[in-house]
């Protein structure tokens, strides 16, 4: 799983990894032979030297540094580009995928859970890569010649302290599983009192109105003593690490005082051997040390690879084809088309409709009806379970998928605006922003009502850091967005939900010109707003129960026309009754 | 798109030590004054019990090892092993003192906090969003932990160690002593040299970083817009640059760290190259022994210890001095809505105690007096505003969107103060009342009915233990909201996920409208906004419900649309901020003025001939 998809990013590292190993063992050798120099240095003192003698063994230690701090440079540098490099690629190679994911992704994954992949997994990857390898390579490295060189100073005295070390693995294994264990209960505290805290800011409206403010305090007071408590709990385990492999290494120590001791005295071993070999202890506390935290870095960056791999492997559900139609008319038609979410229940059952080149359909339903799930299908933001949904006649399946998309302006019901000025977020759809395009979708959407309100008109900064749109000005936004687009087919879905009703009947009656020369669909749960349409129809569950213009619809005396009395009567009802 | 500014805010000036901000966050230590003395305590203890170690070993060399006398090596190796078992012991201990001190430190920079923005105004919530506000009770209080933990007790320890290391270098030799540490002005300009760098390297990284992730959070949230308008490949180019920003800024910052490690390290063998030199010379001399020589080498290593591990201690410092300025600017933004003086200042301040009714007996007569207000500068939503409403009456407010129906209630409920003028309650200024008491007696249905997670009782009678079983079910009834809930399987006992999904809107506003029936309010105010995206049956069912809570009691409606007008007592019909007609639905229409102009808009929506 995880591995293979890092290979992936490595392969075209693979000389240069090899160089970067090379270099740390390299360094290592150098570095550790420094303690060499200072036992001969100890060894010519105590047999009476000159100072020149002493004078040559400085330098050398400080050329050896300079070589081996060079190393050391190009290591600690190398390995963290590789994986600086890694990490760029990779979150480049993430949006693109997201890119291609179709909108049911979206709508069953959580922004938060994608950004947590984003970023905190990519982190760990990135950890990994980075100080992960490069730990790992210089632990092995420096251990085992560590190790090696104490063997050949004393075999004796290498035994001995090379007995105490499974003692370290022995704290490790007995105490890793108490501190994961602990760690978890802390994560888990830590999200819950994050969740309480989350849900208490974006509920803030009914807490301050319910005057709920100190129960809240108390509330959370709960939660963060729970967290107190968990977190005191793994100190308690956490903390008996480092003291234990200091104990164990200062064991070490003692044994060669007194059996190196012995050995120098025995004439087995000289002075500066012993001196040597203290040194080459102190060199294995780190990496034992390192050891630990690098098996911690490769669990957590295994585990986001995999998180990662997975999204990768998320397949786009919509795939465009090929054809592009050249030139487009605008034709749309629906064949026993059937729909649902995933495993929920049909939302679409056999719905078929044909709306002509520049004719308009309207459509009314309740809330869950399929309305906009039907809609949806036209521009593929889902793909209909069987049936068939054609655009001038081409199965939108076979359509390219942007050029489909092109062919179709859609404003939905609910409004999404960047963080970017008001003209921006209206020119999103074409590539070079016409001015006169611009005003015309200003006009026709009725945003110009609004510019005068705005500091910087059309250039305004909407969005956290600017300005604050209402629920109106968000739709009447959309709707320019749709109209610069210059779309043969234009969708409203619901858009005008949020603007007051003069304003619609304006929005409305601009819009009726523009409609002239494009198909319309217009989902709405007022029947002012479909009125003027050629054709209406009334879905129910998922199914068309009626179909005709308004006048048709209201002689029928069905669905529609109850919805209409419905409309008109309490209308007349509630203005006599106050 | 530009880069969005989403995260921007949470930049930091980018100074790694700020002696105001210390001082402040040492206030939250004080409290555990004791803990944190015997926490710096107990590290001067071990750090004086390291210096042993070296002399254990240059007396084992002096004494025993070139006399040739090996009788003492045991001793010597008993006294080793001593040493390092207290030294282990009282490193245990002194870890858990400086956890618990952290952890009580931390809970209460939460509380704090939390406390604090459970007194900010909803103007704030309106300009601070949620993630940001949880990264600073959470990341950005761990952060500080990670400082004191790791970092401020630590380098104590290691200031102490390098004094202790430099007292005993002097005191076996002070010739060679001050010899060897002829590199430190070197040595201290090279860590100069790194903080400079760093710290600039540090800001970039952390400001692209932000800009990153708030276009990342951007394009996934508005994925279908940007899919819809073909804009991936612009969009990918987009982000491409500010992600390699980000890589470049790395870059430079890597650059310091491969090279500040090497260079520390060399400065170490420069010294003991000297103490090899200088130190060879003085034991051919006779002037040092051989132990002191071994002694000295290992003591110049340990000094050159916290040096190495400085880069490291300075990224958590500045990680935390980011993190604590960010805190305090959160907790200096003063309330903008307080409480009268000498009643307590907000919760922080405040007994846990539950509210008594200042006026037991029930009234809800509503008085605006010559109200101005404004959300930004002068930029006026409500202009010279005055009204009545008796104890009782039902009263319902209309006007295009815009007209400042809206403010209306969030003054009455005082989620915001009004510039001038006043808002009266019974008599009473609502700025001289507690805000509990007068929250407790207006009660409102908002249109967003918001959902906890929990159960549907807990939604109902929210955190106040006070109302029983038998109460919720009474609100539920009177809400018509008792029918769906019973025919739950778990009923009231029914968990809520994520705001209420499972749930229809329509049944999220009954559980709202039980909730605030359930809290019994002298005045209620009603958004009919509440009830615009629900279907007509659940509309009726609301309708209903509403019109018998408010017999009796003070109701104010704000009408988006004439429709639910029609249990009011009164109109008063709003425009650009003024009041500007009122009374019965048939002497506004009389009026021929702003409400039959209203009136007859939606009527020409619902009835004009088809074209």
């Amino acid at each position: 799983m995880g591995p293979r998809l890092l290979f992936g990013y490595l392969s075209a590292y693979r000389k240069r990894y090899t160089l970067l190993v090379l270099a740390t063992v390299v360094r290592t050798l150098i570095a550790l032979s420094i303690p060499f120099v200072l036992r001969l240095a100890i060894d010519s003192i105590t047999s009476g030297t000159s100072s020149q003698t002493l004078a040559g063994y400085g330098l050398l230690i400080v050329l050896l540094t300079l070589v081996a701090g060079g190393l050391h440079f190009v290591r600690a540098y190398g390995f963290s580009h590789v994986s600086r490099v890694v990490e760029y690629c990779m979150r480049n190679d993430l949006l693109a995928h997201l890119q291609g994911l179709h909108t049911g992704f979206f709508q069953t994954t959580r922004t938060g859970d994608l950004m947590a992949r984003l970023t905190n997994d990519l982190n760990a990857v990135r950890q990994l890569l980075g100080p992960g390898v490069q730990n790992f390579t210089n632990t092995v490295v420096s251990f085992a010649i560590t190790l090696a060189l104490m063997f050949t100073i004393s075999v004796r005295l290498a035994l001995y302290a090379a007995v105490l070390l499974p003692v370290v693995s022995l704290v490790f294994i007995s105490v890793r599983r108490q501190i994961e264990r602990r760690f978890t209960a802390v994560q888990e505290q830590f999200s819950t009192l994050s969740a309480k805290a989350q849900e208490n800011f974006s509920g803030a409206r009914v807490v301050k109105a319910f005057a709920q403010e100190q129960a809240w305090v108390d509330h959370f007071r709960q939660a963060n003593q729970e967290y107190v408590d968990r977190s005191i709990r793994l100190a308690r385990v956490q903390s008996v690490l480092w003291p234990a492999m200091q104990l164990v290494v200062g064991l070490m120590f003692a044994t060669v005082i007194w059996l190196g001791g012995q050995d120098v005295i025995a004439g087995q071993i000289t002075l500066g051997q012993y001196v040597q070999f203290t040194a080459y202890l102190l060199q294995l506390v780190w990496p034992m040390i390192a050891l630990g935290w690098t098996a911690q870095l490769y669990q957590q960056g295994m585990a986001s690879l995999r998180r990662l791999e997975e999204l990768f492997e998320t397949e786009p559900g919509i795939v465009g084809g090929s054809l592009v139609p050249p030139s487009v008319r605008g034709e749309i038609e629906l064949l026993d088309v059937r729909f649902g979410y995933r495993a929920g229940p049909p939302v679409l059952r056999g719905v078929s409709l044909h709306v002509p080149p520049r004719g308009s359909l309207g459509i009314v339903g309740h809330t869950g009806a399929g309305k906009t799930s039907l809609v949806q299908l036209l521009m593929r933001l889902y793909d209909a379970s069987s049936g068939q949904v054609l655009v001038d006649g081409l199965d939108v399946r076979n359509w390219q998928l942007d050029e489909l998309r092109r062919a179709i302006g859609y404003v939905p019901q609910e409004t999404f605006l960047f963080s970017d000025s008001l003209a921006e977020n209206i020119a999103l759809g074409s590539a070079a922003v016409e001015e006169i395009e611009l005003a015309r979708a200003v006009r026709v959407s009725r945003l110009e009502n609004d510019l005068p309100d705005l500091p910087h008109g059309l250039e305004t900064v909407i969005g956290e850091r600017g300005v604050t749109l209402s629920g109106g000005q968000k739709q009447r936004t959309a709707i320019a967005r749709a109209l610069m687009k210059d779309p043969r087919i234009l969708i409203l879905d619901d858009a005008l939900s949020s603007v007051d009703t003069s304003t619609a009947e304006q929005i409305l009656t601009e819009l009726r010109q523009v409609m002239r020369d494009r198909t319309t669909v217009i989902v709405s749960h007022r029947i002012s707003v479909v009125r003027d349409c050629d054709q209406i129809v009334v879905l129910r569950d998922g199914e068309i129960v009626e179909r005709g213009a308004h006048m048709d619809l209201i002689r029928a005396g069905g669905e529609y026309g109850r919805i209409y009395r419905r409309q008109l009567l309490r209308e007349e009802l509630e203005l006599d009754g106050s | 798109m530009a880069a969005s500014g989403i995260f921007i805010d949470d930049e930091i000036t980018g100074r790694a030590y700020d002696a105001a901000l210390v001082r402040r966050l040492l206030g939250f230590v004080q409290p555990y004054a004791r803990l944190a003395a015997l926490a710096v305590g107990l590290l001067l203890a071990l750090a004086g019990l390291e210096l042993l170690g070296p002399l254990i070993g240059k007396v084992a060399v002096d004494r025993y090892i070139v006399p040739r006398d090996p009788s003492g090596l045991p001793l010597m190796a008993g006294a080793f092993v001593a040493v390092q078992l207290l030294s282990s012991a009282l490193r245990y201990v002194q870890n858990l003192v400086t956890q618990m001190l952290g952890q009580r430190v931390m809970f209460d920079l939460r509380m704090r906090i939390f406390s604090h923005l459970q007194d900010m105004s909803l103007s704030f919530y309106d300009h601070n969003p949620v993630g940001r506000l949880v990264t600073r009770l959470t990341n950005d209080v761990d952060a500080l932990n990670e400082l004191l933990t790791s970092g401020a007790v630590a380098v104590f320890g290691d200031i102490f160690s390098l004094v202790t290391i430099t007292i005993a270098l002097l005191a076996l030799n002070w010739q060679l002593g001050l010899i060897s540490l002829c590199v430190m002005p070197l040595v201290y300009l090279t860590v100069r040299w790194f903080q400079t760098g760093m710290r600039q390297a540090y800001r970039d990284i952390r400001l692209r970083l932000a800009i990153i992730n708030g276009y990342l959070n951007e394009n996934i949230t508005g994925m279908q817009v940007v899919q819809l308008f073909n804009r991936e490949r612009r969009n990918f180019e987009r982000f491409d640059q500010l992600n390699r920003d980000h890589l470049n800024a790395n870059m430079r910052s890597i650059f310091y760290y491969a090279l500040f490690y090497p260079v520390v390290e060399l400065f170490m063998n420069i010294c003991l190259a000297l103490v090899i030199w200088f130190g060879g010379r003085q034991v051919l001399g006779d002037a040092l022994t051989i132990g002191a020589l071994t002694a000295f080498l290992t003591y110049v290593q340990r000094f050159f210890m916290p040096i190495r591990d400085l880069s490291e201690k300075y990224n958590i410092l500045q990680a935390a001095m980011a993190s604590s300025e960010r805190i305090f600017k959160l907790l200096d933004h003063a309330p903008e809505v307080r409480d009268p003086e000498g009643l307590g200042s907000g919760v922080s301040g405040r007994v846990t105690t539950r509210p008594q009714t200042l006026d037991p007996k029930p009234g809800g007569r509503v008085e605006f007096r010559d109200v101005w207000f404004a959300y930004v500068d002068e930029e006026w939503v409500l202009k010279d505003v005055s009204f009545t409403i008796e104890p009782g009456e039902t009263v319902a407010f209309v006007g295009a969107t815009g007209a400042g129906k809206t403010s209306l209630l969030s003054l009455l409920s005082r989620f915001y103060d009004v510039q001038r003028g006043q808002v009266l309650l019974d008599g009473t200024d609502v700025r001289e009342m507690p805000q509990r008491e007068l929250r407790r007696r207006v009660g409102a249905v908002l249109q967003d009915p918001f959902l906890f997670s929990g159960t549907i009782a807990s939604n109902i009678r929210l955190l106040d233990e006070a109302i029983t079983d038998e109460q919720i079910r009474a609100a539920a009834r009177a809400a018509n909201a008792a029918e769906f809930i019973e025919r739950l399987p778990l009923g009231y006992d029914t968990e809520i996920y994520e705001r209420g999904a499972g749930l229809s809107m329509g049944q999220r506003q009954l559980i709202a409208l039980a909730r605030a029936i359930a809290f019994d309010p002298d005045v209620l105010l009603v958004l009919d906004e509440a009830t615009a995206n629900v279907d007509s049956e659940t509309e009726g069912l609301i309708q209903e419900a509403l019109q018998g809570f408010m017999a009796g009691r003070t109701g104010i409606i704000i009408a988006h649309r004439l429709s639910t007008i029609q249990y009011a007592d009164r109109i008063l019909v709003m425009h650009r901020g003024r009041l500007v007609e009122q009374g019965s639905h048939a002497e506004l229409l009389r009026l021929n003025g702003i409400y039959r102009r209203l009136w007859e808009l939606q009527a020409i929506e619902e009835r004009a001939p088809v074209a």
